[in-house]
């Protein structure tokens, strides 16, 4: 280990980080293949992308209470916990290092250390998509596995319909976030270095 | 064929001619004439009484199951107009009932329904040639008669009523089918075989419970058509669809099926993918709606943009 590595990923955050990943993949491509099934194109056969689906998502909600209590006792949580004074600003100056002073070979504006392994663009998007997206995808997920304890109606629109759009639209932008997660983790001097950070451990700070 | 049977015929198609279609846009309650209410003084309950003449005394019986008309249905039925004797011979009035009555031919629907241009919007002919070629006609022939299926005491327009929710048409179909699928005593008038256990037969579908209380039995269970509204040719089991994307897809048979006539009229008002089944109901795959599939493309299309855009900055400062 040199002295510019940061042990920042312990096991238990890289197992599930691991399971999650391989399950919201999963789900991603059976969602799509059931949203937009097509008997002329068929992609996945309807009843597998159900079965898969089904499995997978079950994995991925254990998976986050899984998330949510190490993160509760491991202190790991705090690292999602934005000082709200001034983050607009500090994400905005993230945002124009991408679009700018990384070309330039600027400095990180906001160097990662062992306290604060987060970027503010990088806080404010797992922020949003841990504790807005996937609880709502969760408790949408749960409700449509269990459509009985879904509300029939609510004003005149049926409860399942509302529950299964919500669903999507929370799978598009956990979807959106993968995108763009798998891209940001790209940037630096070397590509595939943040790729090995997760499977190792290891951050190292000196190059990115 | 008797001269009453006949006459009744003909009695009932004048009838049917004099109340036109008026009597398929009825909903309310209708009063039960004199006669009528003569008869369900017996029919309309669990038991009936009577003075029996040679022990002279008064008799309280159970009343045949299948004897018995719920009056309430009765007066909201599509046929409650009639009275009994309409369609019954008026020798039923008094009671014990004469014996020679029970092997009296009973009017079918085609009878008074069949080649008649007042109805032929509900293509009666069609449905007839189709229940011709239907399992149940070719299992039971002759003895498969409409009416098994739809109790003329209670029936009421489902699909083909306006403004009809989804949700009461495929309780009253599956009723329907459940009638006789549900009940051996029923099951076993046309057969010996053996009553398939609906759960256990249809323990593949995922949420079958779901399934059962949204969609029809005759969903699945009858072929896509276009030359009839609801189709009456019921499919042998190892034709019915089995297929999930039939339905969970854009072009969803369901359509075509219990979704037709609002599809037809959503068609008309320019309807995208099936809007006419987010109203009322969700179908995964055949439910899209225009604007969250707009938003979303968009908002793709500008993050795969600009990651494409980030790419070629990257690829060119590095040079």
């Amino acid at each position: 280990m040199s002295k510019h590595e940061l042990y920042l990923y312990p096991v238990w955050l890289r197992i599930w980080h691991g399971v999650n990943a391989i399950c919201i993949i999963l789900l991603i491509i059976t969602g799509i293949s059931m949203q937009y099934g097509n008997l002329d194109y068929p992609f996945l056969p309807f009843k597998t992308s159900v079965q898969i689906h089904n499995f997978a998502g079950v994995i991925a909600a254990i998976g986050y209470v899984v998330f949510l209590v190490y993160n509760h006792f491991s202190g790991n949580g705090k690292q999602y916990v934005p000082n709200y004074r001034g983050f607009g600003g500090r994400i905005s100056k993230q945002g124009m290092y991408y679009l700018y002073g990384y070309f330039k070979g600027e400095p990180k504006p906001f160097p990662i250390t062992k306290e604060n392994k987060f970027n503010p663009l990088q806080r404010f998007s797992y922020l949003t998509t841990m504790y807005v997206f996937v609880p709502i995808i969760a408790i949408t997920g749960v409700g449509l596995l269990y459509p009985e304890l879904i509300f029939t109606k609510i004003f005149h629109i049926g409860g399942v319909q509302l529950t299964a759009v919500l669903h999507s639209v929370m799978g598009f932008f956990i979807s959106l976030f993968l995108i763009v997660h798998l891209y940001v983790a790209s940037i630096g001097k070397n590509p595939l270095r943040n790729y090995k950070s997760i499977i190792n451990g290891y951050h190292a700070s000196d190059e990115h | 064929m008797s001269t009453e049977y006949l006459f009744k015929k003909y009695l009932m198609l004048s009838l049917l001619l004099a109340s036109g279609i008026f009597c398929f846009a009825q909903d309310e309650p209708v009063t039960l004439s004199e006669q009528s209410s003569h008869c369900i003084q017996c029919h309309g309950n669990r038991y009936y009484k009577f003075h029996n003449k040679v022990t002279d005394t008064e008799v309280k019986k159970l009343m045949n199951p299948y004897y018995y008309i719920d009056s309430t249905k009765y007066v909201k039925a599509i046929h409650s107009f009639f009275s009994c004797e309409d369609c019954h011979s008026a020798d039923y009035a008094n009671y014990p009932h004469p014996s020679e009555l029970k092997l009296e031919p009973k009017l079918s629907c085609i009878d008074c329904h069949g080649g008649d241009e007042t109805f032929a919007k509900y293509q009666f002919d069609q449905m007839a040639e189709e229940v011709e070629n239907s399992v149940h006609k070719k299992a039971f022939g002759e003895q498969f008669k409409c009416e098994m299926c739809h109790d003329l005491h209670s029936y009421k327009l489902g699909a083909r009523k306006e403004n009809s929710k989804i949700t009461e048409i495929v309780k009253q179909d599956n009723e329907m089918c459940l009638s006789c699928h549900n009940n051996l005593s029923k099951y076993q008038i046309l057969t010996d075989n053996q009553k398939p256990e609906l759960l256990k037969t249809h323990d593949w579908l995922p949420n079958q419970e779901l399934h059962f209380l949204n969609v029809r039995c005759i969903e699945c269970h009858t072929p896509v058509t276009d030359t009839v509204m609801v189709s009456h040719n019921i499919l042998p089991k190892e034709k019915a669809v089995h297929l999930c994307s039939d339905c969970h897809s854009t072009n969803s048979i369901l359509r075509d099926k219990l979704y037709k006539y609002a599809a037809i009229q959503s068609r008309n008002e320019g309807g995208y993918y099936n809007s006419v089944i987010l109203n009322e109901a969700y179908v995964i795959g055949a439910n899209r709606n225009k604007y969250l599939n707009i938003i979303s493309l968009l908002i793709l299309a500008m993050a795969i943009g600009g990651i494409s855009l980030h790419i070629v900055a990257r690829i060119i400062n590095k040079k």
